[in-house]
């Protein structure tokens, strides 16, 4: 029997607009060939700009932004959809394949209710009636774990959660019966406790409803515990495709073995040291509200150290970094550094205290003036805080752009010339300008791909070893705490619910919580989803 | 509290609180002129005695904050007083004209205000197709002409060359509705091309923009037609910039068309204030002045309302 869907020979190509110079045609998916047969799910995996978005897409005939299928055949049950006119592709579009965002928060509409949204594909191309489009839409919701599926469809987007938009996507996907749904990042917006439940949810829904899926994503871990194939991409080329079982075990290529390995740096914890910072106490609340977002939160980082935070998104971590700079006042306790007692408020520290104490954000692109030039950005803090001007300050900026690894030819680039891990070395290098005792590192690697990640721990533990630099380094990333991190902060709910030495906090017996985390993380091995899930049902039944 | 009917009785506070301090202005920038009422009455023949005897009749020798409180106080009844003049009642007087000027702008609103919103949905969809270019650049030219330009143009063409409407807009009491209708078409087809640009515009840029969201793809991935994506999808989460325009150009219909009055011989509010202040009847252009401020704050009130009502996010809270 044919497949459900044939890509042979797939060519994608887009226009460019480069600064300041003429635009020009780039490829975007060059000579990709992939099949996917009725029920069976096939992983798209790569970094950012590998093209796996733009392939999945493309099973839609859909080019996103400009984007246009020059070459090759897609055949969607046996007939080319390349080149197919608009009401052809309206007709199939939401009836054959439907789609799921990575953001669910921005993919569903603000001002309809959920069951408004989600049945309408159905009554568009006259798939089934309302009632019968609402009663799929509640069974949906029941199989993909939503609470009160009854009622769930009368809300609004904003009024339910990320981890229930992106379950009430996937229903909304599945609700027309279509034939193959694409899934693009579908959990990488979620924390890793919510995660693995949209997971387990998806992939339930998936093998219930028999439909086949494409299932784009750059964490490997994640595509194995769903797919039945796999295909590598990198720079819109394929290189590797085959059964799952041979890309985890026995990949053939370099770059799937490093993408297997991804994650493995071996960081020895170093020995107990004086503490550069000591948060006592601390509990802080923003003004206007009655709730306390930091709780009683005593930490020590031991100075060349680091200290990692980790807990999920409303834990409390980058409040805890908004105190010590002093962007939110505690209302009790008190922060020392460097052996003096910082001033509760930004205003009233010293200039010493500011300098000695650095950020690094997550989005290296906002956080870079777009019209500034390397040079200009790296150079502001040696002006501000050193006095540096004309050829002594581009002589440190060299230097401070060799030590990330950033040599030649960058310092008169502009931010948008620059690719995602390149943005966050020119911020680490910001921060390194001012010669700090401490940066505050708030998850700086969580917007970049493995690989690249991966690069920007190595660079931050090498800065570390030379600067003898101490580190908060916030994150919601386990791996990316086990290869980094010296001491180790879990944050529930404004609360420090585990600290202690790495080995002493990842060594069991745990709290529930830390359990919880800890055992959510995907692990590169197939039915790692089964097994955790197999066990919380154990306990829980245990209780 | 409901969060909606917290946001919307904010409002109302704020504009009654506006309201009274435009009176106040209105009120200090009459008192300001040099002369007074008094004078404006007796004109040439004002001796000082005279002078000091009116002031002392009407009342005028009192402190300015007794006579504003007395001003607001019969506003607040009803009473607007006497126009200096032809000793007529204000109120009688603005009551009447004001009827025939939200008539003419209620008509003009009724056709401009669904039209502009057409016409500027079909641009978004088409944008930068040639319905786009051909709607914008028509009513482009329209707002560009001065309105007595286009009253003359309309005139010409409709009383001339196709002779179908009288060139004159009269009405008076006791005409039916039909004939009121004929009589005010060709001031309404001046008023709906005046404002019907800065409304299309709009609600075209507010699509436009609209259109960049990501559910707007969600949409078209579902395989939905342009024109249900744009009216369905684009159109509810557009509607708060949209409505401030709208209600800009209704104060506007209201407060804001006295040379097309004027050109038609239409007897509304703006030709009745324009009159008087030329002949200095103060408590007349007092009058009018407060209900044009009123007119404007109240729609901009309903506007914020609306935008309110629209919100999901205050609708219904989490």
């Amino acid at each position: 029997m044919a497949d459900l869907l044939e890509i042979r020979n797939l060519r994608i190509e887009a226009t460019s607009y480069p600064p300041g110079e003429a635009p020009r045609d780039v490829v975007l998916v060059d000579d990709v060939s992939v099949s996917v047969a009725k029920g069976k799910v096939l992983g798209l995996i790569g970094e950012s700009g590998a093209g796996k978005s733009t392939i999945g897409l493309s099973a839609m005939a859909y080019g996103r932004g400009g984007v246009r299928l020059t070459g090759g055949e897609i055949l969607l049950n046996g007939r080319n959809i390349r080149g197919m006119n608009a009401s052809g592709l309206r007709a199939l579009r939401g009836r054959e394949v439907t789609y799921v965002a990575q953001s669910a928060a921005a993919a569903f509409n603000p001002a309809k209710r959920l069951m408004e949204q989600v049945i309408e594909t159905s009554l568009i191309h006259g798939i089934m009636g309302r009632a019968e489009a609402e009663k799929r839409a509640v069974m949906l919701f029941a199989k993909l774990g939503l609470p009160n599926p009854e009622s769930f469809g009368t809300r609004y987007p904003h009024q339910v959660s990320g981890g229930q938009l992106q379950r009430a996507m996937t229903a909304m996907a599945l609700c027309p019966k279509p034939d193959l749904v694409i899934f693009d990042e579908p959990t990488t917006a979620l924390d890793v406790t919510t995660q693995i439940e949209v997971l387990a949810a998806i992939k339930d829904a998936i093998h219930d409803t028999g439909v086949a899926a494409l299932y784009i994503t750059h964490d490997l871990a994640v595509v194995a515990q769903v797919a039945d194939d796999i295909l590598v991409l990198r720079h819109g080329k394929k290189v590797e495709y085959g059964p799952v079982k041979q890309i985890i075990t026995a990949p053939h290529e370099d770059y799937t073995r490093a993408l297997v390995s991804v994650r493995s740096i071996d960081h020895v914890e170093k020995a107990e040291a004086p503490p550069i910072l000591s948060v006592q106490n601390v509990t802080a609340r923003y003004s206007g509200t009655n709730f306390d977002v930091l709780k009683n939160v005593t930490v020590d980082l031991p100075a060349g150290q680091t200290l990692a935070v980790v807990g999920e998104s409303g834990s409390g971590k980058s409040t805890l970094a908004r105190a010590i700079t002093g962007l939110l006042p505690p209302s009790q306790g008190r922060i020392t550094f460097a052996g003096r007692t910082l001033n509760a408020a930004l205003k009233d520290r010293s200039k010493d205290d500011l300098r000695e104490l650095q950020m690094i954000y997550q989005m290296a692109d906002v956080a870079m003036n777009p019209r500034q030039t390397v040079g200009t950005i790296i150079g502001r803090p040696l002006e501000f805080y050193f006095g540096m001007t004309g050829e002594a300050k581009r002589k440190r900026v060299q230097e401070l752009l060799d030590q990330i690894e950033m040599g030649k030819g960058y310092i008169d680039r502009y931010p948008a010339e620059l690719s995602g891990g390149q943005k966050q070395r020119v911020c680490i290098a910001r921060a390194l300008a001012a010669k700090p005792k401490l940066i505050i590192c708030d998850e700086v690697t969580s917007a970049l791909d493995p690989l690249v990640a991966d690069g920007i721990l190595k660079l931050l533990l090498n800065l570390q070893a030379q600067e003898h630099v101490a580190y908060l380094f916030i994150t919601h990333d386990l791996a990316t705490v086990k290869a980094i991190a010296d001491k180790i902060a879990v944050m529930y709910r404004g609360q420090v619910v585990r600290y202690g030495s790495k080995t002493d906090v990842l060594t069991p017996p745990f709290d529930d919580y830390t359990d919880l985390l800890l055992s959510s993380v995907p692990e590169m091995e197939l039915g790692w989803l089964e097994s955790v899930l197999a066990r919380r049902k154990m306990e829980s039944a245990g209780n | 509290m409901h969060p909606v009917l917290k946001l919307v009785a904010q409002r109302l506070t704020l504009g009654l609180l506006l309201l009274f301090a435009v009176s106040l202005l209105i009120f200090i920038g009459t008192e300001a002129l040099p002369g007074d009422v008094a004078q404006a009455i007796l004109g040439q023949s004002a001796t000082p005695e005279a002078l000091a005897n009116l002031r002392e009749s009407l009342g005028l020798n009192r402190p300015a904050y007794v006579r504003f409180f007395e001003w607001l106080g019969g506003i607040l009844t009803g009473d607007f007083g006497v126009a200096l003049t032809n000793g007529q009642d204000i109120g009688q007087a603005i009551g009447q004209r004001l009827g025939n000027t939200l008539f003419l702008a209620s008509c003009a609103a009724a056709i401009s205000v669904p039209l502009a919103i057409l016409l500027g949905l079909v641009a978004a969809r088409y944008n930068g197709r040639w319905p786009d270019k051909v709607i914008s650049g028509i009513t482009l030219s329209t707002i560009s002409l001065p309105e007595f330009v286009a009253a003359y143009f309309v005139i010409f063409l409709l009383t001339q060359v196709i002779p179908i409407f009288q060139p004159v807009a009269m009405v008076f009491p006791g005409m039916s509705f039909l004939d009121r209708l004929q009589a005010v078409a060709l001031p309404v087809i001046v008023l709906v091309l005046v404002v019907l640009a800065h409304m299309m515009r709009m609600t075209r840029a507010a699509i436009l923009n609209v259109m960049q969201s990501a559910y707007i793809e969600t949409a078209e991935l579902k395989g939905l037609s342009p024109m249900r994506v744009i009216w369905q999808h684009a159109f509810p989460n557009a509607i708060a910039p949209i409505i401030s325009v709208v209600v800009l150009n209704l104060a506007y219909l209201v407060v804001g068309v006295v040379v097309v009055e004027v050109v038609f011989g239409y007897n509304a509010l703006g030709q009745y204030l324009v009159d008087h202040v030329s002949k200095r009847d103060l408590p007349v252009v007092q009058a009018v002045g407060l209900i044009f401020a009123a007119v404007y704050i109240g729609l901009n009130i309903l506007a914020d309302v609306i935008s309110i009502i629209a919100n999901p996010r205050l609708r219904h809270p989490k």
